[in-house]
């Protein structure tokens, strides 16, 4: 491949957080003058191992090497020092200070014991025509577009002397011009020597902007190819070709009427840039309708949108043929929606209040659970026991505060008080994310359960082994769009991390 | 080098909830003896006095209860409203609104049978304090303005209204001072005990300790209360009106201030001045915080507020250190509680580097 000597190397880094390898034994090569893509899954452990080479996390075993030296990194300062610095998602800049503020805060701009802001914006000006990024420095941060942020971001970094830049999905947050813009820029950078290491799980602005590719998967590196020499399809394959953990039994059953109609739907994400462009989806009872996709690509926008706790710009949902109104969380639990939100520490449950406060949220106002606004104590307890039976959740009993339980616990706790009114639909989104193999195999087996009772199912989930093992039907979703549809027995997994990587 | 962390720990059993305040109280007391000293105090004698001041003597002790009613009274509107994390920083000015609106009604009832003058007073200063808070809580979960600035400023809002109401159609015919006319008798708390001034507001404080407790633990409202208190967004997915909780909680919470306005009234001046209350709604913050916003806690807490405001006169008179250590006590006690709290959820951790 190439014969230079490495910028950087990392060697047999293994990084782990509680008993979960995060990295085991990887081998990572920087040289200068490229663009090497981390490409991976979510979870694939791209950006853990690039904040180990930032200095944020401290590798549990291996070595890193940096032009040539051995270094041993205790915090981004280090990694500074030697060249290394990171654009993390988020940024982190002040949005109340000025362009220029921001670029001095931690570096040492004085003129005796006054701050040198003059001798900063000369450099800071230079460095802007240097690269062709421009910058008013005098802007207000908040007063910026997200677009312009990066580049505030990426003149900090530059700024520090950094010739190694690590830049965390950088296009994930901008818009499609912006995205051009930035990666002007990124080749300006190594056409002046410097080297970038660009994270993404986009195959085609991976194919566009890299020299060199190292695909990463549970944790590993599974392979490495020059950009020129490899393709989207091999990519994808590469990226996504996994064993299947369990074997499922599922029964054959015929889909019934339509339970879920989605149209026409239409919504911005918190950035207010396009989340769902004209979403279109129909899912009957019987019927588990898997959506893969890697998240950040309109499902969080979807899900919420269905459970009333977002609201779309346009489009309509029928629930068993009667629409459902937006915004509010109360109409989705009156069409017997179950909900089973990705998020579910957040939104999905009371982690402060007991297991039973948590089992009756949704009913607790129902004359089963109350008259007069009285609770019936006796019968909530003995509700809640039922359920904690039935759903085998390891508590210490009904009265066990939430966030005493592990992880496979707390989404039986979900499932228990989503699935016992017998929903009509159910929307589970991540339903398995950060679940030990026991717990996930537990949730499969309810899901299906829920499938042979007559539910409808919409499986949102960026796992494809779990899409694949469970759905009816399966349809990709990117950027907002249903990429195709495939059914399950016969959908290719190649042709799916294609759609998946946003390769029609 | 040694450096240590903050890791949270595992939940604590149930008698960490007694014991914890108990052993709060008993740091509180022995850091209290630094300024005791400083301030040439005789310890034993001053700690002695100071609970003899406040339970050694059958009027001190039944004093004792006339203060505390305003304490729990704030304190238990304040706790209340911190539970669902309402952050009302206002039961000051909810207990004058109440006292406004009792001194008005006080003075001019007097036309309606005297048996129904009371209940009409007591409700109507509920009423004022309630809607007094209801404002804020209006402003923040529709407006998204700060509930902690809003309920604070109009605190002074209140005070500057019943400043210009004293000075104005308030203010006794004849007098210069700014204050009310006297309201009519039968608007006035009957006394309970002889020779004393235990009288029915203290009754209805500690009755109000029970509603209270049977709204947190017995009624929909109250989970509803503690959900949105501990998980907006959760229970908003649940399908709980997070809007009218907040509303309704803070009326709850502002009501019970405004009470503390009609009791000050209508058992200690009898008439609206401008110092009608010494602060008892800030009060109400410590003693709601101490009580770990637990209504019983606050019993506890407002009790022992009292205790030390009525102790400290005659420990002063009788060794000659200032009252003001009754409030170092207090602050005292508020710091030591907060950080014996913080120790039930979280541990420090050493590590060596």
């Amino acid at each position: 491949m190439v014969s230079r000597p490495p910028l950087v190397r990392m060697s047999s880094i293994s990084k782990y957080f509680l008993d979960v390898a995060a990295n085991q034994d990887v081998n990572f090569d920087l040289f200068a003058g490229e663009i090497c893509a981390l490409l991976g899954e979510n979870g694939a452990g791209k950006t853990t191992l690039m904040n180990i080479l930032f200095g944020y996390y401290s590798a549990d075993e291996g070595e890193i090497f940096i032009k040539g030296e051995k270094a041993d990194l205790a915090s981004p300062k280090d990694a500074i020092s030697r060249g290394v610095g990171m654009i993390h998602q988020h940024f982190a800049l002040v949005p109340s200070q000025t362009v220029l503020e921001n670029i001095v805060i931690g570096t040492d701009t004085r003129k005796g014991p006054f701050l040198d802001l003059k001798a900063a914006r000369s450099k800071l000006l230079a460095l802007e025509d240097q690269f062709g990024l421009q910058v008013d420095p005098e802007a207000r941060v908040w007063t910026l577009s997200v677009g312009e942020q990066q580049k505030v971001e990426i003149l900090k970094a530059l700024y520090r002397n950094v010739d190694i830049l690590i830049m965390d999905e950088p296009t994930a947050v901008l818009a499609p011009a912006e995205t051009e813009d930035l990666f002007k820029t990124l080749k300006s950078l190594v056409s002046e020597g410097r080297s970038v290491v660009f994270i993404s799980h986009k195959l085609n602005e991976v194919m566009d902007i890299s020299n060199r590719i190292v695909v990463l998967r549970s944790g590993s590196v599974v392979a490495e190819r020059n950009t020129t020499e490899t393709s989207a399809r091999e990519l994808a394959n590469l990226m996504v070709g996994r064993d299947l953990l369990e074997d499922i039994d599922k029964k054959h059953l015929e889909p019934g009427r339509t339970v879920l109609e989605i149209q026409n739907l239409d919504a911005r994400n918190d950035k207010n840039l396009p989340a769902l462009k004209n979403l279109n989806l129909v899912v009957k009872q019987n019927e588990i309708l898997g959506m893969a996709g890697i998240s950040g690509n309109g499902q969080r926008e979807l899900s919420e949108i269905l459970f009333g706790m977002r609201m779309p710009t346009g489009g309509s949902i029928q629930i068993n043929n009667t629409s459902l109104k937006f915004g509010s969380p109360t109409a989705a639990i009156g069409l017997k929606m179950g909900r089973i939100p990705e998020d579910r520490m957040v939104t999905g449950l009371l982690m402060d209040l007991s297991v039973e406060e948590n089992m009756i949220l949704e009913d607790h106002a129902s004359a089963e659970f109350q008259t007069w606004g009285l609770m019936k104590l006796k019968r909530i307890h003995r509700y809640s026991d039922e359920l904690i039976d039935a759903y085998n959740i390891a508590t210490a009993g009904r009265d066990a505060v939430t966030k005493s339980l592990s992880g496979g616990n707390l989404q039986k706790v979900m499932l228990a008080r989503e699935l016992a009114g017998k929903p009509a639909v159910v929307i589970a989104a991540q339903p398995t994310r950060g679940l030990d193999v026991g717990a996930m195999e537990y949730i499969h087996q309810r899901i299906l359960q829920e499938r042979e009772r007559g539910a409808g199912i919409l499986l949102i989930s960026e796992d494809l082994d779990e899409v694949f093992a469970l759905s009816d039907r399966i349809v990709v979703i990117y950027e907002g769009e249903i990429m195709g549809d495939a059914s399950g027995a016969n959908a290719s997994r190649e042709q799916i991390g294609l759609w998946m990587s946003g390769v029609k | 080098m040694i450096r240590f962390r903050i890791v949270k720990r595992k939940p604590l059993p149930g008698w960490a909830k007694i014991v914890i305040p108990m052993a709060a109280i008993l740091v509180t007391l022995i850091l209290s003896a630094i300024p005791i000293l400083l301030a040439g105090g005789h310890l034993w004698k001053s700690y002695y006095y100071l609970f003899y001041g406040a339970l050694g003597t059958r009027f001190n002790f039944l004093e004792t209860f006339v203060k505390a009613s305003p304490l729990l009274l704030t304190g238990l509107a304040v706790a209340f409203a911190f539970r669902a994390k309402f952050w009302n920083i206002g039961a000051e000015g909810q207990l004058l609104a109440g006292a406004l609106v009792a001194t008005v009604l006080g003075v001019h009832l007097d036309g309606v049978p005297p048996f129904l003058v009371l209940p009409i007073v007591i409700f109507a200063g509920f009423l004022a304090g309630g809607i007094w808070a209801a404002i804020p809580a209006i402003l923040k979960t529709k407006l998204k303005v700060d509930d902690v600035v809003s309920t604070l400023l109009l605190n002074y809002v209140m005070i500057h209204i019943m400043g210009a109401l004293l000075f104005g159609p308030l203010q006794q015919p004849g007098s210069s001072w700014p204050r009310s006319a006297a309201i009519i008798k039968a608007a006035c708390y009957p006394v309970l005990i002889t020779r004393s001034r235990f009288h029915m507001g203290i009754l209805i404080a500690f009755f109000a300790v029970l509603v209270i407790w049977f709204i947190n633990q017995k009624t929909t409202f109250g989970y509803r209360s503690k959900a949105v208190g501990v998980n907006i967004r959760a229970a908003h997915f649940g399908g709980i009106n997070t809007t009218a909780v907040i509303v309704w909680t803070a009326l709850i919470s502002g009501g019970l201030a405004g009470l503390a306005g009609v009791g000050e009234l209508c058992a200690i001046q009898y008439r609206l001045i401008m110092d009608i209350s010494p602060g008892y709604g800030y009060s109400g913050i410590v003693i709601a915080m101490l009580g770990n916003l637990h209504p019983v806690g606050v019993l506890f807490s407002s009790l022992f507020f009292s205790v030390i405001i009525v102790g400290a006169q005659t420990m002063s008179r009788m060794t000659g250190v200032p009252t003001y250590i009754a409030e170092v006590i207090q602050g005292m006690s508020l710091m030591v509680m907060l950080i014996f709290l913080l120790f039930t959820e979280y541990k420090l951790k050493v590590k060596k580097k």
